[in-house]
């Protein structure tokens, strides 16, 4: 990592405490986000308060519960004593889209659920973002042939992390949790993902 | 007197199957006839109806009841269809069983088929504006593509009747008044276990109506299972009500080894019954975790959670799954029992008893809980047989319904275990029962644990299984209540058409009669307390 910030280019932590660098799969990306960072400039001044606050937000992922089925169980046992979230920071679950950084989208997703998850995506105040759990929500899993169930939740929101399994076991789930950490981590904050959405066109 | 003969002598032109079980065909006006002579007969009323199965056999749509008395424990199935496609009519009995109510709207939904008299017939499962019936065999499968337009729903639904002329006519009822008050719960509710969604109209704080409104996991498991063979369909059961997942793959493997005449090995069975009861245990221990907390107590969560670990860990050596084990295989299970099981299992049986007092202590007598729970959302007998609320909550009724004690499979015939059964009916009730049966759970598992006969775990069977041409079906006692699969065979190795009776549809189905009347804030409560989950609802 420290060969990357050369001059004034600026240092990107793609590290996280609880887990070695290389011990993590598809580094490439977060390396490529950060040439994409540098490439377009980034003031040392601003650079340095979007660090403090990617890492505030990073440790403090506030998650919408949306569980449709089974991954939701296996969710849940996430949130009691053995697996335990709040070691990561990711306890508090909101039953608002409001109040939610992350939509975790937890089992299939229905040709009837999706106005609905659409809607609730919608709602949410950037940055969010999006991981989907498990078979059902990557590609429909063992129901891609049903008429009722979207292959892919990836069709309808834009998706940050792929979490496989049928359903994950809750070691997989802090994996893709610390990597959706990881993510927000090299992000650029100010002016960059907070400023996501379009502005609305003035009515005149 | 024997069942066919009964049938017999009011209808002589029925007709008995010979392949496969015992199903009685007959014409839907002789049906409606036989219908309500069997259910009201005196001495062995055919009073709870377990299933509506709807088929599309490609001349004729109709549909199979399986019946069954409270009384003796016998059980019949009729069968009857139309052989009109483009209007089809069947008389309804929701009159006789309430739970036809909603059943029939599940048939209608899959398969077009209007019931007469039955006060609503609106989709269930599908959107409203959904075009065509997904089940029939001619379904055209992209003629819905995926519309994220929001989706309206009517406050209006179409009854059908028939005129003395023999026409058939039809007019609107309401489902909620302008007036009325409706309150919308749902799909996205932490409280509703599950994507159940519900229109609750009030008056002030009091209940007048639940409609539920399903669908939001519909699957359509019961379409897939028609393209896959026989071995793949078993992927699909766990995935139905997971935290009943063994019971479900044990009642479909039953069925197909009862049709193919397979004889599974004595150590099978030990195997398949104590997974049976450890899976019971966990959702057991799920329930008291969630009920507890959308109640608002957070602590119990951990307790529940900390022993079904235990669980998980003992399915993990064995079968290496946690949630979703897909263990039981056609002729037997896949894979033999982790040589520290039994040490395990006896550990874990011995902890949960050590603790369940903490359980009791913490909850069970606690002033509010008693509170809230106690003379709340009341379900009589009657209520819940003519319902058709199996497991634990027609037990806390007084409905002596416990499949393995009344239709012995697997091992439940030799093992000494008690039926729980309370006679209030109210949520109170319905928590105690799974409280209770839990310690059941841990007696049969102790009875079985040291006694595993040496033997092989599976036996072999055939690469390709076919099965005979018929009807075959088989139930089991899940951790909610009578699961069933009706599997009809046309000796293919594809199954015609394989239907799972959802446990919990009859208990959503309930929550309109067990809300009216209370307030508001305790629907979540009794929502909790009959104990459904939704996917196993919506397949």
């Amino acid at each position: 990592m420290e060969e990357r910030s050369v001059g004034m280019e600026i240092k990107k932590q793609t590290a996280i405490r609880s887990m070695k660098y290389e011990e993590f799969k598809n580094n490439d990306y977060l390396e490529e986000m950060v040439r994409e960072l540098n490439r377009n400039g980034a003031g040392v001044i601003v650079g340095a308060v979007d660090d403090l606050l990617n890492w505030g937000r990073s440790n403090s992922i506030w998650s919408l519960t949306f569980g449709t089925s089974c991954c939701a169980i296996e969710f849940m046992a996430l949130g009691a004593a053995r697996y335990d979230m709040a070691r990561f920071g990711f306890e508090v679950t909101r039953n608002s889209p409001r109040q939610a950084d992350m939509i975790m989208v937890l089992g299939t997703i229905t040709y009837r659920m999706a106005p609905v998850l659409k809607r609730l995506y919608d709602q949410m105040a950037e940055p969010k973002y999006v991981i989907a759990v498990g078979g059902c929500t990557i590609s429909g899993g063992p129901f891609l042939k049903s008429y009722h169930v979207v292959n892919g939740v990836d069709k309808i929101i834009p998706v940050d992390v792929y979490i496989p399994g049928c359903p994950p076991r809750p070691e997989a789930f802090y994996y893709g949790m610390m990597q959706l950490q990881r993510k927000m981590k090299v992000e650029k904050y100010l002016g960059g993902v907070n400023r996501k959405e379009k502005e609305p066109e003035e009515e005149k | 007197m024997e069942l066919k003969d009964k049938i017999k002598a009011i209808i002589p032109q029925a007709v008995f199957s010979e392949t496969g079980e015992l199903v009685v065909t007959l014409l839907p006006d002789d049906f409606r006839r036989v219908a309500e002579t069997l259910r009201h007969d005196k001495e062995e009323p055919m009073d709870y109806l377990r299933d509506i199965v709807g088929m599309d056999w490609g001349d004729a749509l109709g549909a199979l009841y399986y019946l069954e008395s409270t009384v003796t424990y016998r059980r019949i199935t009729l069968k009857t269809s139309t052989a009109d496609r483009e209007q089809p009519f069947l008389p309804s009995v929701c009159d006789l069983w309430k739970t036809a109510e909603i059943k029939e709207r599940e048939v209608y939904d899959f398969f077009g088929i209007r019931f007469l008299n039955n006060p609503d017939m609106r989709r269930i499962y599908l959107r409203e504006d959904w075009k065509g019936y997904p089940l029939r065999k001619d379904y055209d499968m992209d003629s819905n593509p995926l519309d994220l337009d929001n989706e309206v729903n009517s406050d209006t639904t179409e009854e059908y009747y028939l005129n003395s002329d023999g026409t058939i006519k039809g007019h609107e009822n309401t489902v909620f008044d302008r007036d009325a008050f409706v309150v919308n719960i749902g799909p996205q509710h932490p409280s509703t276990h599950g994507v159940l969604r519900m229109r609750v109209s009030l008056q002030g704080e009091t209940i007048c109506k639940v409609d539920p409104i399903l669908g939001y996991i519909h699957r359509g498991i019961e379409k897939l299972n028609e393209g896959l063979t026989y071995p793949q369909t078993l992927a699909f059961t766990d995935r139905l009500d997971y935290l009943s997942a063994h019971q479900n793959r044990h009642a479909l493997c039953m069925c197909i080894e009862k049709a193919a005449g397979i004889e599974i090995s004595e150590r099978a069975q030990y195997i398949r019954t104590i997974m049976d009861e450890l899976q019971r245990i966990d959702s057991h221990l799920l329930f008291y975790s969630c009920l507890v907390m959308d109640m608002g107590g957070l602590t119990p969560f951990f307790y529940g959670f900390r022993e079904r670990e235990m669980i998980l860990d003992i399915f993990e050596g064995t079968t290496g799954g946690r949630l979703i084990q897909n263990y039981n295989m056609i002729g037997g299970v896949q894979a033999d029992l982790h040589p520290d099981f039994q040490k395990k299992v006896k550990a874990f049986i011995k902890h949960l008893r050590s603790v369940i007092k903490d359980y009791h202590d913490i909850f069970t007598g606690n002033v509010i809980a008693t509170t809230r729970l106690k003379g709340v959302g009341v379900l009589s007998r009657e209520d819940v047989i003519s319902l058709g609320a199996t497991g634990g909550t027609g037990r806390a009724s007084g409905w002596a319904n416990d499949v393995r004690k009344h239709h012995p499979y697997a091992l439940y015939d030799k093992v000494d275990f008690r039926e729980i059964t309370y006679t209030e009916g109210d949520s109170f009730a319905r928590y105690m029962v799974r409280m209770d049966e839990i310690m059941e759970s841990c007696k049969i598992i102790e009875q079985l644990i040291d006694n595993i006969p040496e033997g092989e775990y599976r036996v072999k069977t055939k690469a390709i299984i076919k099965l005979p041409e018929g009807v075959f079906s088989s139930s089991v006692e899940t951790s909610r209540g009578e699961f069933c699969v009706v599997l009809e065979s046309h000796g293919d190795k594809y199954p015609y058409r394989l239907h799972y009776r959802s446990t919990g549809l009859p208990l959503v189905h309930a929550m309109d009669t067990a809300c009216r009347g209370t307030k508001i804030a305790d629907l979540i409560a009794i929502g909790g307390t009959l104990d459904f989950v939704i996917p196993d609802i919506d397949r």
